[in-house]
């Protein structure tokens, strides 16, 4: 028995190595936050061509580049999502390589902070954000350790309630993007920090991007459907999520008004609500005749029928750009214009 | 305690009748935490299953719609002409002739699933006599509507807060008198792979991604471990060598399972070139980690075997290979397979090295063999439960009962062969 089975090992690892190479199918890597919208494309795509159905991982944007940027060949994967823009250094590296880049933004996604309906929605700026959530917080002229416990002791009007938020690891892009767009832009909103970055912006990022480690602020899973379970159960909780999972539990959930805007598709949408961000794809123009159908998959991603107003991708909670920069990065995208920066 | 004692030193054993009772009183508490413990145990895992039970067998049913379908004769084969999709919403829109507006039309279509089209495509290469008949067919109903129906979308919510609106409950309702509603067995979730769609999503990928990527990993963990553990156990001098190799194999059972996932990545796939995403990756990077364990296991088996086995057949002669493969490993397998059973189920639900091969990821293609790129069942399981979609939180908990099941009838497996091998002396 124990020959055979080496016997088989044998064979079964002789018959992969010569197998390894030739593909025909589309790899797609990146950002949790676009998997939703990339996967849905991929499954239209696989029954409605006669090319295979993409493979498209989960592996976050900034492991996404990290693949995608390590070489032409394949054996590396022919598309990156990511739910922010490509970084500097990340291009240079893929310009290292001579790797040709086009760039696709698709779309927009608003993180929102969301309770229970059981309670009222929460209304908070920015600045309340920061106040609440960051490690430091300069009090009385000088930064102290975050005192505050109850969202009161932050201000009167908001609920006197702890302060208990779930939100996303640091590993995750919407965790980047939070720390980004609502509490950098809450840490300005005090004269003593938006000194400090003007003089030295390492250092105020390092007090913007802090989140307290208190307990106030819970490291749940990154956009999971229990965190939704977890606020019905408790009303006093806060989470923090994408946009989609506001809009398929709209029944359980509100989204908390943040400096007077609601996260509503139509706020996201125009620009108005302040804690949004565009969603892009990568796509690697050496691969482009030698993977059979990625200029096909670009042109099904910027098709209306997908991103439009009443594309799929709206089903699926992503929200549209506005139709004239759909129509001038449709054109760019299907082109393959190359990303330079 | 202690005043006792210079007194039964001196008269031998104190078998009063106090102690006595003091023994028994201590032996029956002992006997009673035990069965606590068990009793907690079982509780826990009654809580367990009841949740995920309770959360995940609706995902067996699925709603289905009856809709007429003129399959005319126009529709002519090859079936790759026909617009299906169109059929399907011109089906549909005949039971609603009162529905005008281009915006009610797309609300009507969306209490369908978006695959119908291809379901009648499949109807008609399943029965090509359908052609040019009007014929009552099942097809599939949205997840929000199969939400609905199975309680999990409230009418008394505000209309601006439900996944449907209160048109399409009319309609829904229409549909409902006219007997056009009903709940079926969920066979597309044992037929199909991954879908973005819920009421279209399917474990067969997952499930078949399992059992490739543990083929693998039995295949070549199991030959390597035994013999690991027979020749450190019956042949390696004991020595320093063989010191520094113990412990080491007990340091690696150990180790965190992400990093087998990182030498994987390093050396499986960017030196040996073995490609991404699929079960030989996978099985190898599993086998990795659950070496060690199958080293241990075998080894304190092979130690169980009495060496009074060993003595006789040398006594009679036999050699040492003889000796181990005649005798000790026979009476050794049982337990080595319990080793194999544990190693291998400790596989199963295993994520995060496979994470850093590409495993974790979505894939439609049931695969075919060992090079297709494939996922497993804890990772569809991970992935499912990310999902916005509140029908896949049933689909999870539907999820999690297939892994359940399969761990079982692999334990099941196990105890069978162990039965059968099983010698006693």
């Amino acid at each position: 028995m124990i020959k055979k089975t080496i016997a088989l090992a044998a064979i079964a690892l002789t018959a992969i190595a010569t197998t390894a190479e030739a593909r025909d199918q589309i790899r797609i890597v990146g950002s949790s936050t676009v998997f939703p919208f990339a996967t849905a494309v991929a499954e239209q795509f696989g029954k409605s061509s006669p090319f295979k159905t993409p493979v498209v991982e989960s592996t976050g944007s900034g492991g996404g580049m990290k693949l995608f940027c390590a070489g032409i060949g394949l054996g590396h994967p022919d598309i990156t999502n990511a739910s922010r823009r490509i970084k500097n250094s990340e291009f240079k590296k893929c310009t290292a390589k001579g790797i040709r880049i086009t760039e696709v933004k698709f779309g927009f996604d608003g993180i929102v902070l969301a309770n229970s309906k059981k309670t009222a929605a929460l209304k908070i700026s920015k600045k309340q954000i920061f106040q609440a959530l960051a490690q430091k917080v300069p009090m009385n002229g000088k930064l102290v350790d975050n005192p505050y416990k109850k969202w009161s002791d932050i201000d009167p009007s908001l609920p006197a309630t702890k302060i208990e938020v779930l939100g996303p690891p640091p590993t995750s892009g919407t965790r980047d993007a939070f720390v980004e767009l609502a509490m950098e832009g809450g840490a300005k909103k005090f004269p003593s920090l938006k000194a400090l970055r003007k003089k030295n912006k390492k250092a105020f990022k390092a007090i913007a991007h802090a989140i307290r480690e208190d307990g106030a602020f819970v490291e749940a899973g990154e956009n999971d459907n229990l965190i939704v379970q977890k606020l019905e159960a408790n009303p006093a909780t806060t989470g923090i999520f994408g946009f989609s999972f506001l809009d398929q539990n709209g029944d359980k959930i509100q989204g908390a008004l943040v400096d007077d805007t609601s996260p509503t598709f139509e706020n996201i949408a125009g620009g108005k609500y302040g804690v949004s961000r565009s969603l892009f794809f990568y796509v690697k123009q050496q691969h482009v005749d030698v993977v059979p159908g990625i200029k096909e998959f670009v042109r099904e991603f910027t098709a209306e029928k997908a991103w439009g107003e009443d594309g799929y991708l709206v089903d699926k909670g992503l929200i549209p750009l506005p139709a004239a920069d759909r129509k001038m990065i449709s054109s760019s995208a299907n082109n393959l214009s190359q990303l330079n920066m | 305690m202690t005043d006792n004692m210079p007194r039964s030193i001196q008269s031998g054993p104190d078998l009063s009748a106090a102690r006595i009772a003091r023994r028994n009183r201590s032996e029956r508490w002992f006997r009673q935490l035990g069965i606590l413990a068990i009793g907690s145990a079982l509780l826990m895992l009654a809580v367990l299953m009841t949740s995920i039970t309770s959360k995940g067998y609706s995902a067996f049913w699925q709603t289905q719609i009856a809709i007429n379908v003129n399959f005319a004769s126009s529709d002519v084969l090859p079936t790759e002409k026909v617009n299906f999709r169109g059929l399907a919403r011109r089906s549909i829109r005949a039971l609603f002739p009162d529905v005008k507006s281009r915006r009610d039309k797309r609300a009507l279509y969306k209490l369908f699933s978006n695959g119908i089209g291809y379901e009648l495509r499949d109807a008609i290469q399943r029965d090509p006599s359908l052609l040019g008949q009007s014929k009552r067919i099942w097809v599939k109903a949205s997840a929000d509507t199969d939400m609905l129906v199975k309680g999990f979308i409230e009418r008394a919510v505000k209309q601006s807060d439900r996944r449907l609106s209160d048109k399409q409950l009319t309609w829904f309702d229409r549909l409902e008198k006219d007997g056009r509603i009903a709940k079926r067995f969920n066979l597309t979730f044992f037929t199909q792979a991954d879908s973005r769609e819920p009421e279209q999503a399917g474990i067969l990928g997952a499930l078949i991604g399992s059992i490739l990527t543990l083929s693998v990993t039995l295949l070549l963990v199991f030959p390597v471990g035994v013999a690991a553990a027979i020749y450190l156990e019956e042949f390696a001098p004991k020595n320093r060598w063989s010191d520094v190799i113990e412990v080491n194999i007990n340091n690696l059972a150990a180790v965190p399972s992400i990093v087998f996932g990182l030498l994987g990545l390093a050396v499986l796939l960017n030196w040996v070139g073995l490609p991404r995403s699929t079960p030989i990756a996978g099985g190898v990077v599993l086998a990795l980690m659950t070496l060690p364990t199958i080293i241990i296991s075998s080894r304190s088996a092979l130690k169980a075997v009495p060496p009074s086995i060993r003595e006789a057949a040398i006594g009679m002669g036999a050699s040492p290979l003889q000796t181990v493969s005649h005798h000790v490993l026979p009476l050794a397998m049982p337990g080595m397979m319990t080793g194999a059973i544990i190693g291998m189920a400790q596989a199963l639900g295993e994520t995060a090295p496979l994470l850093m091969i590409g495993m974790v990821a979505f894939i439609v293609d049931v695969p075919g063999g060992f090079t297709d790129a494939a996922t497993v069942l804890p990772v569809q399981i991970f992935l499912w439960a990310d999902a916005p979609e509140r029908a896949f939180v049933e689909k999870t908990s539907a999820a999690i009962m297939v892994l359940v099941a399969f761990l079982i009838a692999m334990n099941l497996f196990a105890i069978l062969m162990r039965k059968k091998f099983e010698r006693r002396w």
